[in-house]
C-alpha cells in the first residue's frame, strides 16, 4: 500500500462531506415534507464498475443503506446489456421499479454518471420519497393491493435529465399519473440539485488529492471496512443463532407470515438464513431483495454503529437469496408495505437472533412500525379534498444499560412526529388525546419503552381511514427473559359503535362522519432481563409517575406498593419475588 | 455617529473554567483585565474575586455588564427549581413523548427525562381550535384544584400550557389569574409569553425550561446585586441574553429563558464588533476550548440568530438566540486508532480532569493539546512548572504506543497525524454550518479565540479556502469583551403563514410598527444610555408546499409584496440554484429586532501601547523548533504584548501570549492592524 493512512482518513472524511452536503441540499430545498422534514431521502456515491456503495450520507434514512447499491448496480447491467440507454455527462436517470433494486414505488431514485476526463469515475444517486406516485390510494400505503399495477406508476431506468436538459415527455407522463402534480418539480428540481452539489464537491475533492490516489483511498477504504466488520462479528461465539418474527397478515388474507431467521456464525462471518419463511403473499406485504437486504445491514448497523456504511462492511454479511419466500418477491407480486412494515420485522429478526450472543449491545424488540394510519376525504369548510398521514412511534427495547425509550421512531426511520397543532391546522381533525400509552412497556429488568396512545375525532365532512400497522397480533419480543411490549390496538367508532378491523392492524377505506373517533395505541418495546431482577426503586418510580399500576407492579414486577404516596413493602417483595 | 459612551464600565463573564473581567476607562482608554476560577455553587464569587484581582473601586465604576451560566448549568445539570404544570386535558404528555426521535440515527438505545416529571404535569379541561376558537370552556375549578394540588407537592414554580394559545391566550391568561390568586410568588409562565407560535412541544418545553431557572437566576442576581452595593456599587446591573443583547437585572427573570445559551452569545458579539472596527464584517467565529468548539455565522457585523436551538437532545428552546453551533474537538479531544486502523480524534474528551497528558493530572491517553505540545506549537518548557510534571519524552512514549506503533509511524508523525485528521473534521464540521446557512466560507474572515482556537485557525482557514484569519488581542477574554461591548436588544416575531398574494401588506405595516413601539418603550425602561436605535428588519418565506424557511432581511419597515417576493426568489436561488417562478411563495413570520446600541468604545488599549518594543527582533523571546507539514523548522517565539504596533511578520512564528498561542504556518503572513489585532492571511493551496 503507498497510502498513508493519514491521507486516507482525510479522504474518507471528504467523501463522507460530499455526501452529507448532498443530503442537506436535498432536504433544504424539497417540497415533500416526507423528505424535507422526516428525511425520508438518502444521497451516496457508488462504484463506476459495479455499483457497489462508496460513501453515503450520515442524516440517510436507514432503510436506504443497502437498497441503493443494488439499484445501482442493476441500472450499470442493463446499460451494458443494451436495456437502458448507454449514459452522457449530466444525464439523470429516474427509476422507482422495486424489482430492479428498490423499496416501494414512492421511494423514487435518480442516478447520475460523474465524470471524470470523459470516463466515468463513479455514479452519484440519492432517493426520495415522493408524496404520490399513483396507484388505487392516495399516497400509495394500500393495505390490500394484489398487485403493484395498483400501487402505482411504475418506471424502468430511463433518462429524465437528457445532457442537462429535463425531458420534458417523460415529466408529462410522471405528472399525468400521479396526485398533487403541481408541486413535484420542486422535489425533481431539488433532488436533481443535490446530485450536482455533489458532483461540485467531487470535483474539488478530486482536484485536490488527484484521481488515482482517491480512487486508491477508495479500494482501501472497502477493504478496511471489511475488516472493522469482521472484528466486530469475531466479539460473537461460533454457532447457529435463530429466531422467528412475525408479520401480522399481509392485509388480504388473514394470517401471521413468518420470518424464520437462522444466523450461522464462523469465524468472522455471518450467514443470514431465511429460506423457512413464510412463501410469497397476495396481499403489499412482500418484500423484495433489495429491501430484505437493506434491512439486514440496517439492523447489523445498529449494532455496530461505529462501522461506516459502505460495501465493504456488507461483505462479510453473507444474506443468502431467500427464494421462494414473501422475502424475495417477483412481479407483479403487491411491495407496499416492504419498506415501512416488513424491513422492521426483519431487523426485529435479527435483534431477537443476536441478543443472546450480543447481551450487551442488542435491545429487545423496539416497536417495529411505521403505525401509518392515513385518513383521506372531503373538507367542506374549505371545498377541497384533503389526505392526512399519522405516522407514529412506539416504545423501544430495554438493554442491557437503560430502559427502552418511549415513543421513538421507527427502526428504518429518523423522523419528527408533526406537532398536533398542526395536524388540527391543515386537517378537519380534533385529537382528544395524545399520551403515552400506560402499562405497555414490556416488563423485564429494563422495561421496554411506552408507546402512544392517540385519539382523535373528524370534526366535518366524510373521509375514509385506512391502517398499515403491524404487532397487533404479537407484541415486540421481550429478551433474555424480559416480556413482550403491548400489541398495537387500533378502534374506530363509527356513530358511536365501535369497529376494529379484522386485521387488527390493517384495514383500507373505513367510511367516517363528523364526529366519528379513531383511537390508536403502538406498540411498547419488549423488556429486557428477568423483570423480578428489577430494582423495586425503579418500579415504584414507575408507579408515582402513573405509567405502572400497583397491581402491575405487583403481577409484573414482584414488587409490592402499598400507601399513598406509595411506599415499598420491602418484607412482601421479598415473599412475592421468592414464591415464583 | 453614536455619542462614546461614558465613564467607567465592567463587563464580567462566567465561563465553565474561568470567570473574565475587563474594565474599560472610556475616559482614558485605559484598560484592567482579570481571570480568575470560576465558583459553580454560587457564580457570584467568582465575580467578586474578580473584581478584587483588578482592583476595582466599585463606587467609581457606571456600568456593570454580566454574562452568566447559571441557568446553563441548571438545565444541563437538571438541578432545576421543582416546577409543575398545568395543561389541556389530554396533553399532559406533550413534554415526554417529544416529536418522536432517538438521540442518534443509528443504535437502538438512548435515554431521555422530560424537563417536568410525569407526575407534576395535571390537565384541566379547556379546549380552543387551531383558529383560537373555544371549543370547551376553562373548567376554572379544575385549575384551582390543580394549583393546589402542585403546591402541596412543593412546586415553587408553575406552567400553564394550553393548545393554540398562540391563537388565542384567553385561558392561559385567565388560568395565570386564578393561579395568582393562589400561588406564593410570580414563578409564572404562560407558554404563549415567550413564543406565541405553533408546536406544542417546542412552545411547553421552552416555557418549562423558563418557569424552572426563573427562581435561580433570580436569587442568583439577587445576591450579586446585594453583593455589589455592600460594597459600594451604585449603578445598574445589566444581564446577558443568548441573542446578543443584555437587560435589566430588574428584567432578566422574567423571560429566563432567554439566558440559557448567553455564554457563547457573548463571545460572538465580542467577534462581530472587534471585526467591524477592523473593516471585516463577514466573519466566521472559531471559539476552541479545552472540550468543545463554538462555530457561529457573522454577516455584516449581525451575527445569525436562530430561533430553533436545541441545547441538549430533545431539549428545544425556541426564543431567539445567537446561533452558535457546538462542533466537537476540543484541546481536551481523546486520538486512538479504530479497528479498521485509522486514525480517530474525538468526540470522547479528556475534559478539565484528568485532562491532557501534558496538564499533569493523571491523563495517561494522548490528545489534541500533546500533540501541539510534541509538535512545539505549545510551549514544551512550560511543562516543569507543573506539578507534578509529566516529560515531553513521556508523552512521547505514550504516543508512539498508542498511535504511532498503531499507524507505521512515530511518534512526531502520529502527532501530526492527529492535528491533521482534528483539523480536517473540524473544517467540515465549519462547513456545513455555513452550508446549512446558505453561505460559502470562502466569503468571510475566520475570527480564532478560545484557549486553542489561534492555535489551529490557520489551517483550517486553509482547508477552507478562507483567506484570512483575524486573532483579537485578548482571545481568552474574549466573553468578558462581548458583555462590555453589547447592545440592549429585544426582538419580536408574529406567525402569519399565507400566500404572500394574499397577505394584508398594510396590517404587515401595522404588526413591524407594533414591533417597534414596544420594543423602544422596552429600551426606554431600563437605566442604560443609549447612543441610538438600530432596528433589523427580517421575513421568513417558503415556497408554498415547503417546509423548511429562508431567512430573507429586508432593510424597511414598510416593504411592499414585489419587493418580498423578489427578495426572496433571489435568496433562494443564491441557496440552491433552482428557480421556481411557477410555484407561490408564503410568507410565514415578520421579524423584528430593536436594538439600543451603547455608544463606542475604544479597545486599543488591551494590550498596552507603552508596553510594544520598537522591533521584531526586540519583541521575539526565543527560537524553538516547531514541526509543519514539511518538518521542523527552526521558528522564532514573540511575546504578542511586545510585537510593534502595525508589525508584519511572514511565517513561520509562534505568537505567545497570556491566554492563547498563535500559530503562523510557513507561506503565512501575520500583520498588527492599528487596534491591536493580528491579521493572518493565510496561503492558500493550489
Amino acid at each position: 500500500m503507498t497510502l498513508d493512512p493519514i491521507t486516507l482518513g482525510v479522504i474518507q472524511a471528504g467523501l463522507q462531506q460530499v455526501c452529507d452536503e448532498m443530503d442537506l441540499s436535498f432536504s433544504r430545498a424539497a417540497f415533500s415534507p416526507v423528505i424535507a422534514e422526516a428525511n425520508d431521502r438518502s444521497d451516496g456515491i457508488y462504484s463506476a464498475k459495479d455499483g457497489s456503495l462508496i460513501a453515503q450520507g450520515a442524516g440517510g434514512l436507514p432503510v436506504f443503506v443497502g437498497a441503493m447499491q443494488y439499484s445501482t448496480r442493476t441500472l450499470i447491467e442493463m446499460i451494458r446489456e443494451g436495456r437502458a440507454l448507454p449514459p452522457e455527462p449530466e444525464d439523470i436517470y429516474i427509476v422507482n421499479d422495486p424489482y430492479l433494486g428498490g423499496t416501494h414505488l414512492m421511494d423514487v431514485r435518480f442516478a447520475k454518471p460523474y465524470y471524470r476526463d470523459g470516463e466515468i469515475f463513479c455514479w452519484l444517486s440519492n432517493t426520495g420519497h415522493w408524496p404520490d406516485t399513483g396507484g388505487s390510494v392516495p399516497g400509495g400505503f394500500s393495505a390490500s393491493a394484489t398487485a403493484v399495477e395498483q400501487e402505482g406508476l411504475r418506471l424502468p431506468p430511463v433518462k429524465l435529465f437528457k445532457k442537462g436538459r429535463m425531458d420534458e415527455e417523460i415529466y408529462a407522463i410522471i405528472c399525468s399519473n400521479i396526485r398533487v402534480a403541481d408541486q413535484r418539480i420542486g422535489d425533481v428540481k431539488a433532488q436533481a440539485a443535490a446530485l450536482a452539489k455533489g458532483a461540485e464537491r467531487l470535483d474539488a475533492l478530486l482536484d485536490r488529492y488527484g484521481d488515482d490516489t482517491v480512487r486508491e483511498a477508495i479500494g482501501e477504504l472497502r477493504h478496511r471496512a471489511n475488516t472493522q466488520m469482521r472484528a466486530c462479528i469475531a466479539m460473537i461465539p461460533d454457532g447457529v443463532y435463530e429466531s422467528t418474527a412475525w408479520v401480522d397478515s399481509d392485509g388480504v388474507v388473514d394470517e401471521p407470515l413468518a420470518i424464520n431467521l437462522a444466523i450461522t456464525k464462523t469465524g468472522d462471518e455471518l450467514d443470514f438464513d431465511f429460506s423457512k419463511s413464510s412463501p410469497p403473499c397476495i396481499g403489499p406485504m412482500n418484500s423484495v431483495l433489495a429491501t430484505t437486504l437493506s434491512s439486514v445491514y440496517l439492523a447489523m448497523r445498529h449494532i455496530f454503529p461505529e462501522v461506516p456504511i459502505s460495501a465493504g462492511a456488507f461483505e462479510p454479511l453473507k444474506v443468502r437469496r431467500p427464494e421462494g419466500t414473501f422475502l424475495d418477491a417477483h412481479y407483479p407480486r403487491p411491495v407496499s408495505g416492504c419498506a415501512a412494515e416488513v424491513s422492521q420485522r426483519i431487523a426485529e429478526a435479527v435483534f431477537a437472533a443476536l441478543v443472546t450472543a450480543l447481551p450487551d449491545r442488542v435491545t429487545a424488540a423496539p416497536a417495529g412500525t411505521s403505525g401509518n394510519f392515513a385518513l383521506g376525504g372531503h373538507d367542506p369548510d374549505r371545498d377541497r379534498d384533503f389526505v392526512m398521514y399519522q405516522l407514529s412511534g412506539g416504545g423501544y427495547g430495554g438493554n442491557a444499560d437503560h430502559d427502552g425509550l418511549a415513543n421513538g421512531c421507527s427502526t428504518i426511520g429518523i423522523s419528527k412526529a408533526p406537532p398536533v397543532e398542526i395536524m388540527e391546522q391543515v386537517f378537519p381533525v380534533l385529537y382528544h388525546r395524545y399520551a403515552l400509552r400506560e402499562g405497555s412497556g414490556g416488563a423485564g429488568k429494563h422495561r421496554g419503552g411506552f408507546g402512544l396512545e392517540y385519539q382523535l375525532e373528524l370534526r366535518r365532512g366524510d373521509a375514509r381511514a385506512s391502517f398499515v400497522m403491524d404487532h397487533g397480533r404479537y407484541g415486540p419480543q421481550g429478551a433474555l427473559g424480559g416480556a413482550d411490549g403491548a400489541r398495537n390496538e387500533v378502534t374506530v367508532w363509527q356513530n358511536g359503535r365501535a369497529h376494529t378491523p379484522p386485521h387488527l392492524s390493517k384495514e383500507q377505506d373505513i367510511a367516517m362522519g363528523a364526529g366519528d373517533h379513531v383511537l390508536v395505541r403502538t406498540p411498547g418495546g419488549g423488556g429486557y432481563g428477568d423483570p423480578f431482577e428489577r430494582d423495586p426503586e425503579a418500579v415504584l418510580k414507575d408507579v408515582l409517575l402513573e405509567r405502572y399500576t400497583c397491581d402491575q407492579a405487583r403481577d409484573l414486577f414482584g414488587v409490592a406498593i402499598s400507601g399513598d404516596p406509595g411506599e415499598i413493602d420491602a418484607a412482601e417483595t421479598t415473599r412475592l419475588r421468592q414464591s415464583r | 455617529m453614536p455619542e462614546q459612551a461614558s465613564g467607567r464600565i465592567v463587563g464580567v463573564d462566567v465561563g465553565g473554567t474561568f470567570t473574565d473581567l475587563v474594565l474599560l476607562d472610556t475616559n482614558t482608554g485605559g484598560v484592567r483585565l482579570a481571570k480568575v476560577p470560576s465558583t459553580t455553587d454560587n457564580q457570584a464569587y467568582g465575580v467578586l474575586a474578580a473584581l478584587k484581582e483588578a482592583e476595582v473601586d466599585l463606587e467609581n465604576v457606571d456600568l456593570i455588564i454580566h454574562g452568566t451560566t447559571t441557568t446553563t448549568n441548571a438545565v444541563l445539570e437538571r438541578k432545576l427549581s421543582k416546577t409543575g404544570m398545568i395543561t389541556t386535558q389530554g396533553f399532559r404528555d406533550v413534554l415526554e413523548l417529544g416529536r418522536r426521535t432517538r438521540p442518534q440515527a443509528y443504535g437502538m438505545k438512548g435515554v431521555f427525562e422530560p424537563i417536568i416529571p410525569r407526575n407534576l404535569r395535571l390537565e384541566a379541561p379547556e379546549r380552543m381550535d387551531s383558529s383560537g376558537k373555544v371549543l370547551t370552556p376553562l373548567d376554572e375549578d379544575a385549575v384551582r384544584a390543580a394549583t393546589r394540588r402542585l403546591l402541596d407537592a412543593g412546586c415553587e414554580s408553575l406552567v400553564i400550557h394550553f393548545l393554540h394559545a398562540y391563537a388565542n391566550p384567553e385561558h392561559e391568561l385567565r388560568a395565570a389569574e386564578i393561579v395568582r390568586e393562589i400561588w406564593p410568588n410570580d414563578y409564572i409562565t404562560t407558554g404563549h409569553s415567550l413564543l406565541s407560535e405553533s408546536r406544542e412541544f417546542e412552545r411547553g418545553v421552552t416555557a418549562a425550561v423558563n418557569a424552572s431557572v426563573q427562581p435561580l437566576l433570580e436569587r442568583y442576581i439577587h445576591r450579586l446585586v446585594d453583593e455589589l452595593k455592600t460594597q459600594g456599587y451604585a449603578g445598574e446591573l445589566l444581564v446577558m441574553n443568548g441573542n446578543g443583547g443584555m437587560v435589566s437585572s430588574g428584567l432578566v427573570a422574567n423571560e429566563a429563558a432567554k439566558t440559557v445559551m448567553s455564554g457563547p452569545a457573548s463571545g460572538v458579539m465580542a467577534a462581530a464588533f472587534t471585526g467591524k472596527g477592523a473593516g471585516l464584517r463577514n466573519l466566521i467565529s472559531y471559539d476552541m476550548g479545552g472540550t468543545s468548539t463554538d462555530v457561529a455565522l457573522i454577516r455584516d457585523a449581525e451575527p445569525s440568530v436562530s430561533s430553533e436551538i436545541e441545547i441538549e437532545y430533545a431539549m428545544p428552546i425556541h426564543v431567539p438566540m445567537v446561533d452558535v453551533r457546538t462542533v466537537g474537538a476540543g484541546g481536551g479531544s481523546i486520538a486512538r486508532v479504530n479497528s479498521a486502523g485509522l486514525l480517530e480524534v474525538g468526540p470522547e474528551s479528556a475534559g478539565a480532569m484528568p485532562g491532557p497528558i501534558c496538564y499533569g493530572r493523571g491523563g495517561a491517553r494522548p490528545t489534541i493539546s500533546d500533540a501541539n505540545l510534541l509538535l512545539g506549537r505549545l510551549d514544551p518548557s512550560k511543562l516543569k512548572s507543573v506539578e507534578g510534571g509529566v516529560s515531553v519524552a513521556a508523552i512521547k512514549e505514550i504516543f508512539q504506543k498508542e498511535l504511532g506503533d498503531l499507524l507505521g509511524l512515530d511518534a512526531i508523525e502520529a502527532a501530526a497525524a492527529v492535528i491533521r485528521i482534528a483539523n480536517t473534521r473540524m473544517a467540515g464540521a465549519i462547513r456545513m454550518v455555513s452550508v446549512s446557512l446558505g453561505m460559502d466560507p470562502r466569503d468571510f474572515t475566520l475570527f480564532a479565540f478560545g484557549g486553542a482556537g489561534p492555535l489551529h485557525a490557520a489551517a483550517l482557514a486553509r482547508e477552507l479556502a478562507i483567506p484570512r484569519v483575524l486573532v483579537p488581542s485578548r482571545p481568552g477574554i474574549t466573553n468578558a469583551l462581548g458583555c462590555l461591548v453589547a447592545d440592549l436588544r429585544h426582538d419580536f416575531t408574529n406567525t402569519i403563514n399565507q400566500p404572500l398574494h394574499l397577505v394584508d401588506i398594510d396590517a404587515l405595516h401595522a404588526i413591524i410598527a407594533g414591533h417597534i413601539a414596544d420594543g423602544e418603550a422596552m429600551v426606554a425602561k431600563q437605566r442604560v444610555d443609549v447612543g441610538s436605535i438600530r432596528r433589523l428588519y427580517s421575513v421568513d418565506m417558503q415556497f408554498a408546499g415547503q417546509s423548511h424557511l429562508i431567512r430573507v432581511d429586508i432593510d424597511t419597515p414598510k416593504p411592499d409584496r414585489e419587493m418580498l417576493r423578489q427578495l426572496f426568489e433571489e435568496a433562494y436561488y443564491r441557496r440552491f440554484r433552482v428557480e421556481l417562478s411557477q410555484i407561490r411563495a408564503n410568507l410565514v413570520n415578520i421579524n423584528t429586532s430593536v436594538i439600543g446600541a451603547r455608544g463606542a468604545v475604544d479597545l486599543s488599549r488591551l494590550i498596552e501601547p507603552a508596553g510594544r518594543k520598537a522591533s521584531l527582533e526586540e519583541a521575539m523571546m526565543t527560537t524553538r523548533p516547531v514541526r509543519f507539514d514539511d518538518g521542523f523548522h527552526d521558528t522564532p517565539v514573540y511575546w504578542r504584548d511586545h510585537l510593534p504596533a502595525g508589525f508584519s511578520l511572514e511565517g513561520p512564528a509562534i505568537i505567545q501570549q497570556m491566554d492563547t498561542t498563535v500559530l503562523v504556518e510557513p507561506g503565512d503572513q501575520a500583520d498588527g492592524d492599528p487596534v491591536g489585532n493580528i491579521i493572518v492571511t493565510v496561503r492558500q493551496v493550489q
